[in-house]
């Protein structure tokens, strides 16, 4: 793929974004099922750190730093020489090697396959969970109305 | 002064051992498991997780079941493990108008665009205790669902900025001060008041918000939204030269909309507090809002009345729970040599006053 381009940007910065959020149990077993398993060293082996989450004064201003969130992150290179990088959310080594091994495999002929057998069911799956909260949160929707006075 | 004592090593290491066994409790009960406890406590979670300022349920989840559920010992045990973890950089700062939400409402505007949307609230609850959940093993229980809202649910206040009716937030993108990083001074700005407002102890902000509404520093606030919800993180990977999202997480944001008879320089107008803290934790995030609206009366023209909802340096070096834990409870740790020579001064002040007392019956 066009690892240069917009499109190509665009396309990785949002599987990787999908694999920092995945549900790690649902991450995992879709990424065991998946084969062939591929050769790589490491560049830099999983670490957990933190990241300093901000927010902005009034939702719209100016920023300040609101708290930490944990992170895990790692590189590495295939036999062939793509590399991948992966960053999770949490204290996750296993998680964050598997993000890497399939940013890096997303950039080989394999990604065809990598998408439907991982990235697919894994979109479906948060988007199924999304909706469901949208929808409970909907059904909790309510219309005050408030009570027109007597003498009026 | 705290000076260093020697010896008592087995006491403590029985007292430890001991410290586990009550921590157990009752072997013939199952053990709490974290995921239980991430589930099932996850309003205690999100207190951890805001207090100790570091966003993981997991960990929060760890630290309550090793602190026997005592929230302040929780906080103190993430505080102390968030400063062993590197600081890979910072995020963005997150759009809390893109966010998912599962409440928002306003006691405002009661027809704000995207609607009243109540959530998992306590509120309207009867606060009768509920018998059914001393029974265990009930079923799983699925909430109704109605069409889900697709749309983003803009802030209310966006819909009011038109009319300049509603003090606006200058824009800015200034990289904010970090109290974790600097000490703090004053006069501080309002991105380090924040930032100590939102890890501030529940308790103490929710005292002194409360004190602004009995009127010490009276600014009669109306929550103007109030927001629960998840919003994407995201953060600039210097390795790939563009911004991926990290993560997720759970916010609770609060703007209250408050009086404000307008000064030398500004019309009349509303004026806003505002409240962002981590998790579903809605009684902090008004609380804070509440205390910053009172922190804001320098930059607003308005009167010192001397409250302690005013008092900048009061209330940052005293809203946080370790800080005040800490030095509260050292107070009860071997103070020998201090008190022995306090002992000395008040008896040597008694023998002396006796003394007198002698010489004076004596004349």
């Amino acid at each position: 793929m066009d690892e240069t381009g917009i499109n190509g940007t665009e396309a990785r910065r949002g599987w990787m974004s999908l694999l920092a959020r995945a549900p790690e149990r649902r991450l995992m077993a879709l990424w065991d099922a998946f084969s062939p398993r591929p050769e790589f060293n490491w560049l830099r082996r999983p670490e957990t750190g933190a990241v300093m989450v901000r927010g902005r004064m009034g939702g719209t201003g100016a920023p300040f730093n609101l708290g930490e969130m944990t992170v895990t992150r790692c590189s590495l290179a295939l036999a062939e020489g793509a590399v991948g990088h992966g960053y999770v959310q949490g204290r996750g080594a296993a998680r964050a090697e598997a993000a890497a091994l399939i940013d890096a495999l997303m950039q080989t002929e394999a990604g065809g396959a990598v998408r439907a057998a991982i990235l697919d069911p894994l979109e479906e799956a948060m988007q199924t969970a999304r909706t469901a909260r949208a929808a409970k949160a909907a059904a909790t929707k309510v219309d005050f109305f408030t009570l027109v006075r007597g003498e009026d | 002064m705290y000076v260093a004592v020697k010896g008592g090593e087995r006491a403590i290491e029985n007292a430890h051992a001991w410290l586990a066994e009550e921590r157990r409790g009752n072997g013939d009960v199952a053990e709490l498991s974290l995921a239980q406890i991430r589930e099932q406590l996850s309003l205690a979670v999100n207190r951890v997780m805001a207090e100790g300022s570091l966003y993981d349920p997991d960990l929060a989840a760890l630290a309550i079941k090793q602190a026997r559920g005592d929230l302040i010992e929780a906080i103190f045990l993430i505080r102390a493990y968030r400063t062993t973890l590197p600081r890979f950089g910072a995020t963005k700062p997150v759009d809390t108008g893109a966010m998912d939400c599962d409440r928002r409402i306003s006691a405002t505007f009661k027809d704000a665009p995207g609607g009243q949307v109540l959530g998992p609230t306590f509120d309207y609850t009867h606060r009768l205790l509920d018998f059914k959940l001393a029974a265990e093993g009930g079923e799983s229980l699925e909430a109704p669902k109605a069409a889900p809202r697709h749309q983003p649910t803009p802030h209310i206040t966006e819909f009011l900025a038109g009319e300049d009716i509603i003090q606006r937030e200058p824009e800015s993108e200034a990289a904010p001060g970090d109290l974790t990083r600097q000490p703090m001074s004053f006069p501080a700005g309002r991105d380090i008041r924040l930032q100590s407002l939102t890890r501030g102890d529940e308790g103490f902000l929710l005292g002194l918000a409360y004190s602004t509404q009995r009127g010490y520093a009276r600014n009669h606030a109306f929550v103007g939204e109030l927001r629960i919800g998840t919003v994407a993180v995201e953060m600039e990977i210097p390795e790939l030269g563009f911004a991926i999202e990290i993560g997720e997480v759970e916010l609770t944001e609060c703007e209250t909309v408050n009086q404000f008879k307008g000064s030398k320089t500004e019309p009349p107008q509303f004026t806003r507090g505002y409240g962002l803290v981590f998790g579903q934790t809605e009684r902090k995030a008004i609380s804070m809002a509440l205390v910053d609206r009172a922190l804001r009366w320098r930059e607003l023209g308005e009167d010192d009345l001397g409250a302690a909802a005013q008092d900048e340096e009061f209330v940052l070096s005293h809203s946080d729970n370790i800080q005040a834990t800490g030095f509260l409870e050292h107070i009860k740790l071997p103070h020998y040599v201090d008190f022995q020579s306090e002992l000395e001064l008040v008896r040597k002040l008694r023998r002396e006053a006796g003394a007198d007392a002698t010489r004076e019956a004596a004349e």
